[in-house]
């Protein structure tokens, strides 16, 4: 196998964002779109979803306003990698969206930046200032505000994020409708991760050939990676998609790496044993990009008790799968580790899980089985005893 | 009017008395009470002609939006996974000894709270700590120590 | 509009409806019932409590069909493997946060939990009991309502209903997570909120976490005690209602079984709101007459238009949220209220009994009426004037109680005195019923004539429409009502309190060009009272309201000015509307209050 741990530096790069800006507005909103859709950009969040074909709906429909908004709410345990794209190249966030906006016909962006990250106002602030002063010059209409967040993981789902903005407890929406027909107060709303829309402001640059050649098929392109645990190099790294979990544990591991947690506290667990044929991409396990190492000092059930207990308290509450379910799997294993419940009573909390997976109106109570079954399955005897 | 009414007002005139500005002003309050009391919520709620437990409601659904009482500094220290690995339980231990309270406390001058936090996005650089709004990365118990001493010191 | 139509498959049957239809809504028209709890047919879509799921195919997660609109060519199976198994495993979710103590449970047999862990056959509980022990004590601050924590399965029912139904809000969804809750602001005791005591909640509860205070054993205390003479009182809107707690459909009209079955439980009299109905018309009647002439003869500052002051939901939501109109309120105390003197004093006399050892009950279709009675201005008397407030569910409970065979009683008369009623007063029982009556005395004092309706029907004051609006050209005034001479008297309607608030609104701004304003908390008004039978919803509140005018067209006298009964306490006992003895007994006043 070819080695794809190519290092990429499409994110970091300093580019000049308003030429790019200059040279996009020159061509017309379908022939960026078309670029987006052919680069194979999926969002970088997590969810994977078309980036291209997000903004063509949004574009198609009518209606007297638009949103462009940047998901900066990033609170997947082991993720931070939006913090630093915010922090290293806020003018291409901006950029990111204003082409967002031209191409889906939005004058108005926010971005949603969860409340821990509030010390990055004052600098993001002074980007905003200087962007808009550009922006007029250029006669183009399109203004960014900031929406801080207070604290609420599930407000990175698109739906509740924008419940969150509307000054509303930050409960998941019925889908659909979805947010590119109606999304933030009632209107066509594009909801992008911070890295996806430097991603699509590079694609508009470069064009779709170059970015659409790295990765594989599913999982075209580069994608920034937050690596963390037991490591002895964390850190942010752009990779190229669609390298082997082995090639991945090569070049970060501590020599001793047990298991990997791919994807954050929603994310799969896999051990040794599978690295080899474990791909990171969405042919494989997806990521929005937490990469947490864990070597044989670590004992699984406290990791999966802290997932669990994590996704316990930041569920909405709003729905029976997630939020019953979550306490009765913190529960649950806790009962079997006390010796309360039979080993066997894990098999029914893995059919409760698959539950959730399945019942649960958001993407919060439908992921919590990813952890809780995987580690399950390949760590059984530690949760056991 | 009282200080709490003059502040919510000034607020509102600031953002606004939309419900989307609803977010905005819980924070503003927050941010200069350090919490939501029942006034503050009752002020909130009339001035957006809003219910208060409605308010109240949103209020609770988030957990930077404090309803009890917090101290001048809220100290929030990361206690997911890597964090935990990191050794986030003795910077919590040695907090608790240096200000003499217990995790989810206020000392009882009022100057600083002690929590735990979900995820704050530094799993690279753990253990790390919130004070207010400023971040501290890659902390031990005697760095905490020595960061919250400063605090002290300021008052 | 024509809508477009949606062709899909439900459990491999064809079928086509209008886009937009959700999916539950499609299987319901081919008569598949899929279980809810957090769905109402009268509130806004939830889709949280997911008991409702299917499986389509091709789909990877179990859509809610409850929020789901149907597309084209879908295929869904209501009832397949992996339905039951997620319905099973929801099911046992909720029960594991539910305090299941079904044989204590005052809902016990009325329970949607009940009935759906029943049907899938939950037995042993696989999962761990979440049940908090705070939880379990219930709030028991309000006179109204009772709030079990440990019943409640979070489907936000309650919530809605208090926020779209009754722009209350006194109730929220807090916190969140494993801590997330229904509760008041900062979670206070329902009686120190805003909670109008509407009981429009309890209605739509799936659980026994909110329901009546109930007073049954109180009750049957008092009528087995031989020291009280213990007098029943019935509400327009129960006679159309009781019914269906014997599975009768909704608004046959009982009455006659009612009043049996209320002798058979050992009431001493048995006698009737509506007689007291009549009477506020007389009192309401006059009073906005004289605000009328005040107004236009004597250039007085009088607040108007006048408001309808009989439902204690919406007297409480007025003081909450327009203490500043307080004036326009009737000084009129609810017949409920006009009763409860009365009978302490007027009917005490004439029956020879010592006040002090009599009990007034009432049977009401409401719970603010609870709340109403224990208003210490509601003393006219000089002692409490209604001593318990019983809803149409406890009277039918205690009918059941008392193993007493409702369906089969032969009808029986209401008492005399204080029993006799016309048309007029039940109709105060439907929305638009307390204008209607008010409007064929007031038009006949005024002009010497009939109301210039067909029958004296008003009709456009009928109707389940949120607010409605109509006007009666005065014509041949009589010489002491010149002043009123061709003018249009302008009426509106509103039921349910989102709707009073867009009147009130009106009236705020100046808009309004009302003389006279018919206010009911409940939508439907009293038929669809917090303290009716369940389940609700506008069919079968629809059906009651047709009960009641029913009753009307079966009455003999149809004007509450004819009622003889009225008529002779008049004469012998308050002398004239309005007068002194009125004043002291039949009119109260309001206490402003905050809505934070």
């Amino acid at each position: 196998m070819e080695n794809k741990m190519k290092k990429v530096d499409l994110i970091f790069d300093q580019v000049d964002h308003l030429a790019i800006l200059d040279k996009s507005l020159q061509r017309t909103q379908d022939e960026i779109i078309l670029d987006v859709i052919e680069s194979g950009l999926r969002g970088r969040g997590g969810a994977g979803f078309p980036t291209g074909l997000k903004w063509k709906f949004a574009k198609n429909e009518e209606a007297d306003q638009k949103y462009v908004i940047c998901n900066a709410d990033e609170g997947e345990p082991g993720t931070f990698k939006d913090r630093e794209i915010l922090t290293q190249v806020p003018d291409k966030v901006l950029a990111g969206m204003a082409l967002c906006g031209y191409c889906i016909g939005a004058t108005e962006g926010y971005i949603y930046l969860r409340a821990e990250y509030n010390f990055l106002l004052p600098m993001l602030h002074k980007a905003i200032d200087k962007f808009h002063k550009e922006l007029k010059k250029r006669d183009f209409d399109f203004s960014i505000r900031i929406c801080s967040g207070s604290g609420a993981y599930v407000c990175g789902e698109e739906t509740a994020l924008m419940e969150s903005m509307e000054g509303k407890r930050g409960e998941p929406r019925n889908k659909p409708p979805f947010p590119t027909s109606s999304g933030y107060l009632g209107k066509p709303t594009s909801v992008n991760n911070v890295e996806t829309l430097v991603f699509a402001l590079m694609i508009a640059q470069e064009g779709p050939t170059q970015f659409k050649e790295m990765g594989t098929f599913d999982s075209r392109g580069s994608k920034v990676f937050s690596v963390s645990g037991d490591t002895p190099t964390p850190g942010i790294f752009e990779l190229e998609l669609g390298m082997t979990l082995e090639q991945f544990v090569n070049e970060f591991g501590d020599g001793d790496t047990k298991a990997v947690q791919v994807g954050g506290a929603s994310g799969f667990c896999v051990a040794r044993k599978d690295f080899k044929n474990t791909l990171i991409g969405f042919e494989g396990i997806p990521t929005g990009g937490s990469m947490m190492l864990f070597n044989s000092s670590r004992s699984m059930y406290n990791i999966l008790n802290d997932y669990l207990e994590f996704m316990e308290e930041e569920s909405c509450g709003q729905c029976t799968p997630c939020r019953v379910g979550c306490q009765q799997l913190v529960k649950g294993i806790e009962a079997v580790k006390k010796g309360v419940k039979p080993p066997a009573y894990l098999e029914e909390l893995q059919k409760l899980s698959d539950t959730m997976r399945i019942a649960s109106k958001c993407g919060l109570g439908q992921s919590v089985p990813n952890p809780f079954n995987s580690i399950i399955q390949n760590f059984r005897e530690e949760i056991i005893y | 009017m009282t200080r709490i009414e003059e502040l919510v007002k000034e607020q509102a005139d600031k953002h606004g008395r939309q419900r989307t500005s609803l977010m905005p002003i819980l924070q503003a309050v927050v941010g200069s009470e350090h919490y939501l009391s029942e006034d503050a919520l009752v002020a909130i709620a009339r001035e957006l002609d809003l219910s208060s437990a409605d308010v109240f409601g949103t209020a609770t659904f988030y957990t930077f939006l404090d309803t009890v009482p917090r101290g001048k500094y809220v100290i929030r220290v990361c206690k997911t996974i890597t964090c935990h690995m990191k050794g986030k339980d003795e910077v919590i231990g040695a907090l608790e000894d240096m200000l003499k309270v217990k995790l989810g406390g206020t000392t009882t001058d009022g100057k600083f709270s002690l929590l735990q936090a979900n995820c704050l996005g530094w799993c690279h650089k753990g253990p790390v700590m919130l004070v207010n709004d400023e971040v501290y990365p890659e902390i031990s118990a005697e760095k905490a120590v020595e960061i919250i001493g400063g605090y002290l010191k300021k008052g | 509009m024509s809508k477009y139509k949606v062709n899909l498959k439900i459990n491999n049957i064809a079928v086509s409806v209008d886009e937009g239809t959700t999916i539950l809504e499609a299987a319901r028209q081919l008569n598949f019932t899929i279980p809810t709890l957090c769905q109402h047919d009268d509130l806004c879509v939830a889709g949280n409590c997911r008991v409702c799921v299917v499986e389509q195919k091709g789909a990877r997660l179990l859509p809610a069909s409850c929020a789901t609109p149907v597309s084209e060519g879908m295929e869904i199976q209501t009832n397949s493997l992996k339905v039951r198994q997620a319905r099973k495993h929801i099911v046992e979710l909720l029960l594991a946060e539910h305090n299941a103590d079904c044989t204590k449970c005052f809902k016990s047999g009325y329970c949607e939990l009940q009935d759906i862990s029943n049907d899938y056959r939950i037995g042993d509980h696989i999962f761990l009991d979440l049940v908090k022990e705070k939880d379990k004590e219930r709030d028991i601050s309000s006179p109204s309502i009772e709030k079990d924590d440990s019943k409640c399965i979070r489907c936000q029912r309650c919530v809605r209903t208090c926020d779209s139904m009754q722009y209350v809000s006194a109730l929220a969804v807090t916190h969140k997570g494993n801590n997330m809750r229904i509760s008041t602001f900062m979670d206070k005791p329902m009686n120190d909120v805003v909670c109008t005591n509407c009981g429009q909640c309890i209605n739509r509860c799936p659980t026994a976490a909110l329901t009546e205070r109930n007073y049954i054993d109180e009750v049957f205390d008092v009528i087995y005690d031989p020291n009280k003479f213990v007098v029943v009182q019935t509400a327009p809107a129960t006679r159309v209602a009781i019914g269906e707690e014997f599975g009768m459909e909704p608004g046959s009209r009982v009455t006659g079984k009612m009043v049996a079955a209320l002798r058979r439980l050992g009431f001493d009299k048995v006698l009737d709101t509506d007689f007291t109905a009549d009477l506020t018309i007389m009192e309401e009647g006059t009073e906005l007459l004289t605000r009328l002439k005040e107004a236009l003869v004597d250039g007085k500052e009088v607040a108007l238009p006048m408001l309808t002051s009989c439902s204690p939901g919406w007297i409480k939501f007025q003081e909450h949220m327009y203490p500043d109109l307080l004036d326009n309120l009737s000084t009129c105390k609810s017949p409920q209220q006009m009763f409860g003197p009365l009978a302490k004093t007027y009917y005490a006399e004439k029956i020879n009994k010592n006040p002090a050892d009599m009990v007034v009950v009432s049977i009401m279709p409401c719970t603010a009426k609870k709340f109403e009675a224990e208003r210490p201005e509601m003393r006219g008397s000089g002692y409490k004037d209604v001593d318990y407030v019983l809803t149409t569910r406890e009277l039918g409970r205690m009918i059941h109680q008392a193993g007493i065979e409702f369906e089969k009683l032969e009808d029986e008369k209401y008492d005399s005195i204080l029993g006799e009623s016309t048309g007029a007063a039940v109709i105060f029982g439907s929305t638009g019923g307390v204008m209607e009556a008010a409007l064929r005395t007031a038009y006949e004092i005024v002009t010497g004539k009939e109301v210039p309706f067909t029958n004296i029907n008003i009709k456009p004051v009928r109707g389940m429409e949120g607010v409605k609006e109509a006007s009666v050209k005065i014509k041949d005034a009589k010489p002491e009502w010149s002043f009123l001479e061709g003018v249009d008297v302008n009426v509106a309607i509103a039921h349910g309190l989102v709707n009073a608030k867009i009147l009130m609104d009106k009236i705020k701004s100046g808009e309004a060009n009302y003389h006279f304003i018919e206010i009911m908390a409940c939508p439907g008004g009293c038929i669809g009272g917090g303290g009716q039978p369940m389940p609700t919803n506008m069919e079968i509140r629809k059906k009651r309201a047709a009960g009641i005018y029913e009753e009307d067209e079966a009455m003999v006298l149809r004007k509450s000015h004819e009622n003889a009964e009225v008529t002779e306490i008049y004469k012998s006992f308050l002398h004239e509307p309005l007068g002194h003895k009125s004043h002291d007994l039949l009119h109260t006043h309001y206490t402003p209050r905050k809505r934070q």
